[in-house]
């Protein structure tokens, strides 16, 4: 997730400061890291390099000065292309899990066993996921569901894999 | 060989089709409230044992232990009755009579079980209400959709105050959006009324509305987080 | 400028391909139907095999129904063959003695109920003409026998029987000989025979004479009878027709998916209903056929016939072989009207809008008024049967129409009740057409049995005649003309002493006439003269004192002018002459002058006696020409085939005796063929009607298997299942009957009427209400096997 692009968007329905800015990006996408103020302000500054943003005052009520930014024309044109470019589709060609099936295959280790403790664990994760989304709002809904989603989807390749075993290991070890 | 506690518990269950055997040693608990899911592969023989663990059928070898009674100890008369008092059902398609209107199939339990007609009739609209199908009371199951008929067996099911629900593939034929709701409803009703449900699915995500899941594979079921 | 405009290129045209001709196209959705019908994969072969049997019973029944004509025809033509040229019965007109000639004495008697036909025979000289069926002229004391007598006789439980017929079997009667493969008949020799006991003398066999006419009455219930068991026939080809309709309307919504038209759809409906019913004919011929076979060894109510004789009239038949295709094709495409068959489903209609009652009316209401308008008869004009059958049709076919409607208006009211009951109501309340379509052949069937029935009722006054007959002082009857020396004393004595007889009343009757010569205009004075014991005597009249030599002049009562008639001849102190005009010289005696004029009673037989009754001290009956010995029997029936006792000893006595069971009424054969024909029919229909509706229970289960399984695994006992099939075939039922009960009773006071006749006995219908009972019971009883089969768990398994 790009947090520059992310906080931009955040930016267009008004000028913020940058502890505004954390506590809705938490509150909007952050349930699970929430964002270090540091990096807000790393952020801040190199947009306000590029021109993305700009100053728009000064407060400081007693305390710290704190900035308020505005997004500028060049950061709105700039959120439109990244919310038109399609994110690239990631193939997880080489993924830990696969390694892992084929070296237990190759030491004659139980890749079932390992597959079965995997599916357990997806599955776990899932129940906590599940119970959170029954919990939460549409937003928490939507986000513990994409990543239901993608639990699911190697639980799958975890089922089919558990199937194909034996001739895995046939072309793996012969 | 029963784990502590348990409601319905079963121990070596064998069961041959023929020459295919379905069952093949497979072992399984459930505790009071708790919801449990079977999963596996397609023809691994989960539906034979959710047949089994709710009397539908007898094994050829094993025992099933329900509340302290042993079921293939129990003649068929006696397992239809434990069925109708104690076990509610929800199936994947074609479960509801169509020719009653859906209360009169929410209150068909009640009624077998000998409950008058109005009383029976009251309480189904009560289970109707809480899954949000009340208004669906005087409709023919044939004019209502399918995540509403489900919803509609799910109240079916409760309405018996049942102590364990077998539920096979009961989001098979709906939408995942559909499908959610049914579980969402279905562990939630049973939750807060205390009752045991038995879920055969082989879909992760219906899975994942229960407490705990069993895997059946070959035959023979086996429970990872307790055996870990 | 593209090739299709140049007309200048025909040859490189390609063929736009021309939609075919309205008659093809016809012709090719009913070819697919056809084919869908007969290669439609296993599913497919099952619902065209169960409509191709349900229409050939149908049309074996209609064959069969088709042939009744031939086979009345043939049977009378046998009767005919072998029956005594009617001239023979007058005394005048007699055969005379030739080489060729016969004496023979018909020896029918009755054995436990059935009749065993007979004849004793005796041949005049060397060339005897022989009886049809008959190779040789059975020699005294031989006879020869029809196989169903042989092998009645060969039963080891019927000595009885073989010491009445007491002859050498030689010979077996052939099928030209028999009217029906079990009629029971024997042809005996005998060497005394002659035309003085009671012999007629005979030189060939055949009788030329049409047959007596069926009376008018007699025909409405011919009539009635065909209406009543043709209908449901039509109405089960119907039904029938139907089986299977809902898988088919799937599939042709299948078909409408790919692309057929709804015109389409109907046609190949049309097609595969054709192929149903043709292949049906054929099944109905062979069942036809193969039935013929063993239609010989059936015997119904003593009914059966001759394989031979079940020929079909070919007109009927041409009229089944083009009306059953037809039927089946009008009606596939009628009953498609009320579904919408579209490509993703079928649709019914007309639901919301509820079956009309108005045009339903109708029909049974035009009936009546044909009716009415046809009229009364006195029971001896010829009345018109077709305006009867029309109005009796139109009433039925109307009961039928109207069963529907009501069936929908009773059932939508239904409300709660017991689970099955309830399980029940609400599956006829969604579909109650098929319920109702079976049902309706029982609504025909029973009203019009019912009808009939009362009708029969009605008639009793001409067909049962009340015989007046009084059991309880005797219940048989023989009457002998072998009256020779102490023939009738002895008779008597030989009677006395048969097991279980009680008490005989025997006497001796013969004529009395006054001397003298008359013109051929002048009548002369005659009457009957009884001779018999005191005892005899006081059964026959109201006589005070009695002693052995005494005579009576017996008048009857309140008959003034009968009275003066007796007088007449009884002259006291005068003489009668006795046997006159009987070819033997007549005897004279003198009527005693001190004899005493009493009042005659009524005998056993119901016949008040009167006339002169002489003691056998005053006239010794052994010299009376002409006359009839008549004991009246009186048994005691608790003594085990004691009929067949007496009977054997009056056939004893004389093998050509007359022998009459007394009953309060007897019955007039036509009037029993007709009811038997009723009876016979009316069971088949209701077999069959029993059968379509457990077809179509059957296929109604077999769709609901998943269904039944769910609900045993809820737990659902087989009982409550058993009773809402019963309760499912039942409310029909009963709603059915009632209509029957109803319509019936109306029919039958119209038809009552219509002959001039007041309704008997208005509750004729019990027996037909049980009929449909234990048909709701045999279709309940029959589908539960398959019902408890179908409630597995395996049902579950079917995912």
């Amino acid at each position: 997730m790009s947090i520059g692009h992310t906080l931009l968007g955040l930016l267009e329905s008004g000028p913020r400061h940058g502890y505004d800015l954390k506590r809705t990006f938490d509150e909007k996408f952050g349930q699970d890291r929430p964002l270090h103020y540091g990096q807000v302000y790393s952020t801040m500054s190199r947009l306000l390099k590029n021109g993305l943003v700009e100053v728009d005052g000064v407060e400081s009520e007693g305390g710290p000065e704190r900035k308020r930014y505005a997004i500028t024309d060049a950061g709105i044109t700039d959120v439109s292309q990244w919310l038109a470019q399609p994110e690239k589709p990631e193939p997880y060609l080489q993924s830990t899990l696969y390694t892992k099936v084929v070296l237990a295959l190759l030491t004659d280790r139980s890749a079932a066993d390992l597959l079965d403790t995997q599916r357990s664990a997806h599955l776990r994760m899932m129940r906590i996921l599940t119970d959170r989304k029954r919990k939460g709002d549409l937003a928490d809904q939507l986000i513990c569901d994409h990543a239901l989603f993608h639990l699911e989807a190697d639980l799958r390749w975890l089922e089919l894999t558990a199937a194909r075993l034996d001739q895995l290991a046939k072309v793996v070890a012969p | 060989m029963i784990p502590e506690g348990s409601l319905l518990a079963a121990h070596d269950l064998r069961k041959t089709y023929g020459s295919t055997p379905a069952l093949d040693g497979a072992s399984f608990s459930v505790h009071p409230g708790e919801v449990v899911a079977v999963m596996g592969p397609s023809g691994s023989g989960k539906s034979t044992l959710l047949h089994c663990l709710a009397g539908i059928i007898t094994p050829d070898s094993g025992t099933i232990t329900y509340a302290g009674r042993e079921l293939s100890a129990m003649s068929d008369a006696e397992r239809s009755a434990l069925r109708r008092s104690d076990f509610g059902f929800v199936f994947q398609f074609g479960q509801l009579v169509p020719e009653l209107t859906c209360v009169e199939n929410v209150a068909l339990p009640l009624r077998l079980n000998g409950v008058k007609r109005r009383a029976a009739e009251r309480t189904a609209l009560e289970w109707m209400e809480r899954l949000e199908v009340d208004d669906l009371g005087a409709k023919r199951p044939g004019e209502v959709s399918g995540g509403q008929g489900q919803r509609v067996a799910v109240a079916r099911a409760l309405a018996g105050s049942p102590k364990v629900i077998f539920a096979d593939e009961p989001t098979g034929a709906l939408d995942s959006l559909n499908g959610e709701r049914v579980m969402e409803l279905l562990t939630e009703a049973a939750r807060s009324a205390n009752v045991a449900v038995v879920l055969v699915t082989h879909e992760a995500r219906v899975a994942a509305y229960s407490d705990r899941d069993v895997t059946v594979r070959d035959g023979r079921a086996r429970d990872l987080e307790h055996s870990v | 400028m593209t090739l299709l405009d140049s007309p200048t290129a025909p040859a490189a045209a390609p063929e736009s391909p021309k939609p075919p001709s309205r008659g093809a196209a016809v012709l090719r959705d009913l070819g697919l139907g056809v084919r869908f019908a007969a290669a439609g994969g296993r599913e497919g072969w099952i619902r065209t095999l169960l409509t191709a049997v349900g229409v050939g019973l149908g049309v074996a029944l209609l064959l069969l129904a088709s042939s009744v004509p031939h086979l009345l025809d043939e049977r009378n033509a046998r009767e005919q063959a072998r029956s005594e040229p009617r001239i023979s019965d007058s005394p005048d007109a007699r055969a005379a003695k030739s080489d060729s000639s016969v004496v023979r004495i018909n020896a029918t008697s009755e054995y436990r109920d059935r009749t065993v036909a007979g004849y004793l025979m005796r041949a005049d000289g060397s060339a005897p003409v022989r009886p049809p069926g008959v190779d040789r002229f059975p020699a005294a004391d031989t006879m020869v026998v029809s196989p169903a007598l042989k092998e009645l006789l060969a039963d080891p439980g019927n000595e009885l029987l073989r010491e009445r017929l007491p002859y050498e079997i030689t010979g077996t009667i052939g099928d030209s000989g028999l009217r029906s493969p079990n009629e029971l008949l024997y042809y005996a020799g005998s060497d005394t025979l002659t035309p003085a006991k009671g012999g007629h003398r005979i030189d060939g066999y055949g009788d030329s004479r049409e047959g007596d006419p069926l009376p008018p009455l007699l025909i409405v219930l011919v009539v009635m009878v065909c209406v009543v068991l043709l209908v449901p026939v039509a109405i089960f080809i119907a039904t029938a027709v139907r089986f299977g309709g809902d898988r088919r309307d799937r599939r042709l919504a299948a078909l409408r998916l790919v692309g057929a038209d709804i015109r389409t759809t109907r046609r190949i409906a049309a097609g595969e209903a054709m192929f149903g019913a043709l292949l049906g004919l054929l099944i109905g011929l062979a069942f036809f056929l193969v039935g013929r076979l063993f239609v010989g060894s059936v015997e119904i109510w003593d009914v059966s016939a001759f394989p031979a004789d079940l020929v079909p009239d070919p007109r009927l038949a041409l009229l089944i072989v083009v009306a059953v295709p037809l039927t089946a094709v009008l009606v596939t495409l009628v009953a498609m009207r009320s579904v919408v068959i579209e490509p993703l489903g079928v649709v019914r209609r007309g639901r919301e809008r509820g079956r009309r009652l108005w045009w339903r009316l109708l029909m049974p209401a035009a009936g009546l008024a044909v009716l009415a308008v046809t009229g009364r008869t006195n029971g001896y004009e010829p009345v018109n049967p077709f305006a009867i059958a029309s109005g009796a049709v139109l009433v039925l076919v109307g009961l039928a129409l109207l069963l529907p409607w009501l069936v929908e208006a009773c059932v939508n009211r239904l409300r709660g009740g017991p689970v099955p009951w309830q399980l029940a109501t609400r599956r006829l309340q969604l579909s109650s057409g098929a319920a109702s379509r079976a049902v309706s052949g029982v609504t025909v069937a029973v009203a019009g049995a019912i009808a009939l029935q009362m009708l029969f009722a009605a008639m009793n006054a001409d067909f049962h005649q009340v015989t007046g007959q009084d059991p309880s002082r005797a219940q048989f009857a023989a009457y002998s003309e072998d009256v020779t020396g102490e023939a009738a004393t002895s008779a008597i004595e030989q009677f006395r002493a048969t097991r279980g007889v009680e008490v005989v009343i025997g006497s001796v009757e013969a004529y009395a006439t006054k001397p003298g010569t008359y013109t051929d205009d002048e009548l002369q004075p005659t009457t009957s003269l009884t001779v018999g014991t005191c005892a005899t005597l006081r059964e026959l009249a109201r006589i005070d004192r009695c002693e052995d030599g005494d005579a009576f002049v017996v008048h009857p009562p309140d008959n003034k002018e009968q009275a003066g008639w007796v007088d007449r001849t009884a002259r006291k102190g005068k003489t009668v002459l006795i046997g006159e005009g009987m070819g033997a010289k007549p005897f004279r005696w003198t009527l005693p002058a001190d004899t005493e004029t009493v009042l005659g009673r009524k005998d056993p037989m119901g016949e008040t006696h009167f006339g002169i009754m002489a003691t056998t001290g005053a006239l010794d009956a052994g010299k009376l020409p002409g006359a009839t010995i008549v004991a009246q029997i009186r048994v005691d029936e608790s003594v085990p085939d004691v009929a067949e006792h007496v009977r054997n000893t009056a056939i004893g006595i004389d093998p050509g005796v007359r022998f009459v069971e007394l009953n309060s009424v007897a019955r007039d054969r036509q009037y029993d063929s007709v009811q038997t024909g009723l009876q016979v029919g009316a069971t088949v229909v209701l077999l069959l009607i029993a059968a379509s509706m457990l077809v179509s229970q059957l296929e109604q289960l077999r769709e609901r298997r998943r269904l039944l399984s769910v609900l045993v695994a809820f737990g659902t006992r087989r009982a409550t299942l058993g009773w809402s099939v019963l309760w499912q075939t039942a409310v029909p039922v009963v709603l059915g009957l009632a209509v029957a009960v109803a319509g019936g009773l109306g029919l039958g006071a119209t038809l009552a009427w219509m002959i001039s006749k007041s309704v008997a006995d208005w509750w004729l219908f019990w027996p037909m209400v049980g009929a449909g009972g234990a048909l709701i019971a045999l279709v309940t009883l029959a589908s539960l096997p398959p019902l408890w089969r179908l409630m597995r768990p395996e049902g579950l398994r079917t995912e």
